[in-house]
């Protein structure tokens, strides 16, 4: 390990702004040679745009960047990539069709007499590689390997390019339990080859684990930094959560409105690695929030219930009806509907009218002698439009000219208009604004008061804990509690147990 | 290495094999036995019926080595056919006016502009390669019938039409040579610099490619200017073996080169590319024409079993 005393890399008062919007503000951001640096904090909080400052992607406005203590301009990934800088992407930045010598060495590949030698990238690949102890035949073309090993071909590319720092965001998201294991082993072994690792995760206990020390953004501003030794669970979630006046997030009893009558019964379903063995009921008028971390089974859960993946083992029973729900059609026969996460992708044909977009799961009723009816389309859009405050200039516009709020609003009313008696919403408020949200959540509390049930995954705890009937807490796959409302004091208890802290 | 390791060395070879992408290899010698097996009165085994199957071939199995890069980089170029016919009118018609040389250049040229337009507006004004090289394929094929008023250009310089097309070289076909240097060429620079691989990268995961530092808009550019300009040779080969200049030569040929680059396992969908699997495509699709007139089957005949040996060969070696 080198003895220079200089950080392998420093952020000094990084200021950035989107237009009028700043995202950090006066940030300053070290790792230290031979350190694994946890970055934490919410979706929003400038963690993301801090790391795509640091690799060239984003140019910061204001401040200064230190690499081994000399200063450095990255006006772009290549320069980044020349300062050190290598990247474990989330999602992955590896060439499917090409092996995983020919990913590791892209760009810099080994050559003699002009022709590229691909036994040398071979050697040196299987050379990194026995570095790493890892094994993984350098021939395979990267499609054909699980994908626990693209990302270990990913940190070998950033390896063979020199890289003195490491930046993993949410490096084991995609990775079983015993996978994991393997990652930390090899960032300890990584940390003593005196490489620095900057580690976005949400996961406490992976946190305590691997890290040395903690940054955390709140709002575009650093809150904190200190030693993972000296600092509490506790302490980090207060740093990450901050206490924000929420009184759009007040919580209001609903009780009453709650029936006995279980509409819902699932009964140890799983469905893949990444779904097991979960039990819940829901009841008439009962909002259920899902909380857990990426990856924890939540919308896994979701999607099996809707029969888009199809669960291997345990039963679903709607209204004390046992169903075998294969496909998202019986489903919504059944009285199921889902709202996507993705809306963009999955919930909208953005080119299409509002029309056209709130009335494609019902066209059945909306026909006059076998043709369709603009009439009856027009007449049920208005309607719908009326019921959840569209707004839109006019029924015909293009949905993907409507703001956020307006587009999601479009998607559920499109999902209500087929009369389900059960509604599963993946994020529904996720990128919104402030106002359209607390009406999306008034909408939430209005399905269910009309008598219908409401399954509800939100990453923002506020949220969730607003309209939540019940939370149910997903980890690894399974259900880790099964809290009532009046069970949760705040929103600190509830991230523990999402974290498995607590 | 002991014989338990090779063993293991063998089987794991055997199951890596993707045979989808090689399965032109199987059908060609599947359909080759056929034929020989059952045309065999009729001279399909001859050595000039062969040799003649190749000659026909060649200006297919030329474009196609450029079409595997552009495919590889998933794009794709329609125009090759009518840039192939502006080139044989303009390489004719500045032979008979300046001479060889200038007439050579000015026909490359065609395909140099024709591709660097198609290319530039890929590359840096993101326009779908589809609909541009759909343009092109209009816009060029009427340059042509304009500047000739749709009539032939008769060539006469023999140096010309020995080069390009109707020459021997010994006992070898001034079109074989042709074939093999570019089939050799192209093969290589694929597989073995960092040209192919950036190539193959690009259409593999665009982002990745951008974000590992490849250039992926000098990429597109490249190849749909390399298509450009063997299209181009393309042309002055039907060129210097038909004797003229017409805008004919080469219509429709795209259709036939995509074919054949998809039947050797080159993926529509980028990030694959394979030199000498289109070569095999060509000469496939070559023996099944040339299979079928000797069968006396009549064109309309021929073209309904064509086209329906190609989908299916194409749905074999599609990616699953």
């Amino acid at each position: 390990m080198p003895t220079n005393a200089a950080p392998a890399i420093e952020m000094r008062g990084i200021e950035k702004s989107f237009g009028a919007n700043p995202v950090l503000k006066n940030v300053d951001f070290s790792v230290s040679v031979g350190e694994v640096h946890a970055l934490a904090g919410e979706n929003g909080a400038g963690k993301s745009t801090l790391m795509k400052i640091l690799q060239g992607i984003y140019q910061k406005d204001a401040g200064a960047i230190l690499v081994s203590g000399a200063p450095v301009e990255i006006a772009d990934t290549f320069a980044a990539r020349k300062a050190g800088i290598g990247m474990v992407f989330q999602e992955f930045s590896l060439i499917p069709t090409l092996t995983v010598a020919e990913n590791v060495f892209l760009t810099n590949e080994p050559t003699k007499w002009g022709l590229i030698n691909d036994s040398k990238a071979v050697e040196q690949a299987l050379e990194i590689f026995r570095e790493m102890e890892v094994q993984i035949d350098p021939t395979r073309k990267v499609e054909s390997l699980p994908t626990a090993l693209w990302q270990l071909t990913e940190i070998a590319k950033a390896l063979a390019q020199d890289a003195k720092v490491l930046i993993m965001d949410e490096p084991t998201a995609s990775l079983a339990k015993h996978e994991a294991e393997g990652l930390f082993a090899l960032i300890e072994r990584l940390k003593a080859k005196g490489i620095a690792i900057v580690y976005i995760s949400h996961r406490m206990d992976e946190i305590y684990r691997i890290a040395d020390r903690i940054t955390v953004l709140r709002d575009g501003a650093r809150v904190m930094t200190e030693s993972l030794k000296s600092v509490t669970p506790e302490q980090i979630v207060e740093a990450i959560v901050g206490r924000k006046a929420a009184a759009h997030l007040e919580h209001k009893d609903r009780s009453d409105k709650i029936t006995d009558e279980v509409v819902l019964e699932v009964t140890d379903l799983s469905a893949g690695p990444k779904l097991q063995n979960v039990s819940l009921k829901v009841h008439r008028g009962e909002i259920l929030g899902l909380a857990g971390l990426m990856g924890s089974g939540r919308t896994e859960l979701v999607n099996a219930l809707f029969g888009v993946d199809k669960p291997t083992g345990g039963t679903i029973k709607i209204n004390g009806k046992q169903l075998q729900i294969s496909s998202p059609k019986q489903a919504i026969k059944n009285g199921i509907a889902l709202i996507p996460e993705d809306r963009r992708a999955q919930g909208l044909v953005l080119d299409h009218a509002v029309t056209e977009n709130l009335t494609l799961p019902l066209l059945d009723e909306l026909r006059a002698g076998g043709l369709l009816s603009n009439k009856k389309i027009l007449a049920k859009s208005q309607e719908i439009i009326g019921q959840f405050n569209i707004k839109a200039a006019y029924p015909g516009i293009r949905v993907g000219s409507l703001s956020g709020g307006n587009q999601q609003k479009v998607v559920i009313g499109k999902w209500l208009g087929t009369n389900p008696e059960i509604l599963m919403m993946d994020e529904p408020t996720a990128g919104v604004d402030i106002g359209t949200k607390s009406e999306i959540l008034e909408l939430v509390r209005e399905i269910a008061d009309s008598g219908k049930s409401v399954i509800l995954i939100s990453s923002e705890l506020p949220e969730l804990l607003s309209v939540s009937d019940r939370i149910l807490v997903l980890k690894d796959g399974r259900v880790s509690k099964s809290l009532n409302r009046d069970e949760i004091p705040n929103e600190e208890f509830l991230q523990l147990a999402i974290q498995g802290a607590a | 290495m002991n014989t338990n390791t090779t063993l293991t060395s063998a089987r794991n070879m055997l199951k890596r094999f993707e045979w989808r992408q090689n399965i032109i290899y199987i059908g060609f010698i599947a359909v080759f036995a056929l034929f020989a097996l059952t045309l065999g009165d009729s001279g399909f085994s001859s050595p000039n019926n062969l040799m003649n199957i190749f000659r026909q071939t060649a200006t297919i199995s030329i474009m196609a080595v450029a079409m595997t890069y552009v495919i590889a980089a998933a794009e794709i170029d329609l125009s090759i056919g009518s840039v192939a016919g502006l080139a044989a009118v303009v390489s004719a018609m500045t032979i008979n006016s300046l001479g060889l040389i200038p007439g050579i250049l000015a026909g490359l040229a065609v395909g140099a502009v024709s591709g660097a337009i198609s290319g530039g507006l890929v590359a840096w004004l993101k326009v779908p390669s589809f609909l541009v090289t759909l343009g092109m394929l209009g816009l060029v094929v009427g340059v042509a019938r304009w500047i000739t008023a749709s009539a032939p250009v008769p060539i006469a310089d023999e140096t010309f039409i020995t080069i390009f097309g109707g020459g021997e070289f010994g006992p070898i076909p001034g079109l074989l040579i042709w074939v093999v240097l570019a089939v050799t060429i192209g093969a290589v620079v694929m597989n073995k610099t960092k040209f192919g691989r950036h190539v193959r990268a690009t259409g593999g995961n665009l982002v990745a490619a951008g974000y590992t530092g490849v250039n992926t808009a000098k990429v597109k550019f490249t190849v749909l200017l390399m298509s450009g300009m063997t299209a181009a040779f393309a042309g002055m080969l039907y060129a210097g073996r038909l004797q003229s200049g017409r805008f004919q030569w080469g219509t429709g040929d795209e259709l036939s080169v995509i074919a054949a680059v998809i039947l050797g396992g080159t993926s529509l969908f980028g990030g694959r590319g394979q030199v000498v699997g289109s070569l095999f495509g060509a000469l496939f699709i070559g023996l099944i024409n040339n299979g079928l007139i000797l069968a006396g089957l009549d064109v309309s005949q021929q073209q309904v079993v064509r086209g329906s040996i190609i989908i299916l060969a194409v749905a074999l070696s599609r990616k699953k």
